[in-house]
């Protein structure tokens, strides 16, 4: 029996877990080293950390806290955020972790995508879409922490990102981000049919329920950042959280016709 | 002292971090001198099956590994695709592996796995066949996260310790006399993995 992927993204800017609403001003949350301890303990699936500035700002990945977090997390950890070329992948892998995400290096560069796929394998590569609406064009995949529109819709740069040959695409909803609204399904459904590798959301969950539809929908994994940060869906209270065994496993018994035998 | 074997591809960090939570002391070398003196290794690994093999030629390291492995018998855990170039053959490059399983390293068949994506990415249980010291028979379900493309089959049943399902059953854990490998990451398995490790360092094969 295989379970579906439950994966928390913690979001870092300048050493700090921080949070955002819509790819807002972030908000201090607490210390990531912390986070991490928390999540080991719960056992969770996989874990994802973004620089949620890094592109935007041309700064480097803040490699002396990735090692420390990697250093700490005996489950699978990515790392999204200012990674452009192979050289700034290679120091990341080496600190041990195992998967790389790439978002506005994509956008601005498609090719180092395969660059990396080639020499890490497919499964290391992860082309994180960030789509953001605009009133006369529609969504539209965009770049530096949003800022950027590109020209590519969500659905065509996903495409591309397979044919360079990403192993797996983050699909995440700006218009959703930190909103408990749940996942732009429609989204979804379009890029899962899109493309044949597995595609994971993030942006909107709040309650199990949300992870189980999106599931349904055709989601390989899901991903949310929000959900697992605050108590009950409320801002106001800071707490570090993950669901149960038994809510995950509703999450198996509700889903039959997705990755789960 | 337990040697992580470096060829160049793979995770060196993250099985070093766990070996460190469990309390084993270890090195991370490429040096066949090293290799061929290690009183234990592990022989990690993420990437292409044919560059791996390349890279310990090249390297020098099978030999190395020839001699510490089937000479001094020392034991050795294979990780993900260091499990993978202990078979004869890898399908990934069409290249010859380090044999010491009767055993042949092919893609997934998707004909055959439905609605089953590849690679396998995430958490599978595993069933294993028999005891092992390294791999015990356990009432409680141990789980385990792959990340994974290609898979071992093995001409003697005997060779195989564990199997696991994706689309369809295969191996995931391969083991005789001193040698055990394992296609998931126990690096990155919480207390699943750590549980492994440990009995790994403490393991001393019959």
């Amino acid at each position: 029996m295989k379970r579906v992927r439950v994966i928390p993204v913690l979001g870092i800017d300048r050493g700090r877990l921080v949070k955002t609403v819509r790819f807002g001003d972030p908000r201090y949350i607490g210390d990531p080293l912390m986070a991490i301890r928390i999540f080991n303990d719960k056992e969770v699936d996989e874990l994802l950390v973004a620089d949620i500035r890094a592109s935007k700002a041309r700064r480097e990945p803040d490699h002396a806290l990735l090692k420390r977090m990697a250093g700490e997390c005996f489950m699978p950890i990515g790392y999204i955020g200012g990674v452009a070329t192979a050289d700034q992948a290679k120091r990341i892998f080496d600190l041990g972790i195992e998967k790389v995400g790439l978002c506005t290096a994509f956008l601005e560069n498609p090719s180092i995508v395969g660059e990396l796929a080639g020499r890490y394998g497919s499964q290391s590569v992860m082309v994180c879409i960030d789509v953001a609406r605009s009133m006369i064009r529609g969504q539209r995949a965009v770049g530096c922490s949003g800022t950027r529109p590109s020209r590519m819709t969500p659905e065509e740069a996903a495409r591309s990102a397979v044919e360079e040959g990403a192993g797996e695409v983050l699909l995440h909803s700006v218009d959703r981000e930190g909103t408990f609204t749940g996942y732009d399904l429609e989204l979804l459904r379009s890029v899962v049919r899109s493309v044949a590798v597995p595609v994971v959301p993030l942006g909107g969950a709040g309650t199990v329920d949300h992870l189980a539809a999106a599931i349904n929908t055709g989601a390989s994994a899901v991903a949310a950042s929000s959900m697992f940060v605050y108590k009950r869906n409320d801002v106001r209270s800071i707490l570090v959280n993950y669901p149960s065994k038994q809510e995950l496993e509703r999450l198996v018994a509700n889903n039959p016709g997705s990755e789960v035998p | 002292m337990i040697v992580i074997v470096d060829y160049g591809l793979g995770n060196l960090a993250s099985v070093q971090n766990m070996l460190h939570k469990v309390g084993g002391e270890c090195i991370i070398s490429g040096d066949p001198d090293v290799i061929a003196e290690a009183e234990r290794l592990i022989l990690p690994g993420v990437g292409f099956f044919a560059t791996g093999m390349r890279n310990m030629r090249e390297r020098g390291i099978v030999a190395a590994l020839d001699h510490a492995v089937l000479r001094q018998r020392r034991p050795v855990l294979g990780i993900c695709l260091g499990m993978q170039l202990m078979a004869r053959h890898g399908q990934e490059g069409d290249a010859l592996g380090l044999a010491w399983f009767d055993a042949d390293v092919v893609r997934f068949d998707q004909k055959r796995m439905g609605a089953a994506k590849v690679p396998h990415m995430g958490w599978s249980v595993i069933a294993p066949r028999y005891d092992h010291p390294v791999l015990p028979m356990s009432d409680n379900e141990e789980r385990f996260y792959f990340v994974h493309t290609y898979y071992a089959v093995c001409e003697r049943p005997a060779d195989v310790l564990a199997d696991c399902d994706h689309g369809y059953t295969f191996t995931c854990v391969i083991a005789k006399d001193n040698i055990i490998g394992v296609q998931f990451h126990p690096e990155k398995s919480h207390r699943f993995g750590m549980a492994l490790m440990q009995r790994f360092i403490d393991w001393i094969p019959a």
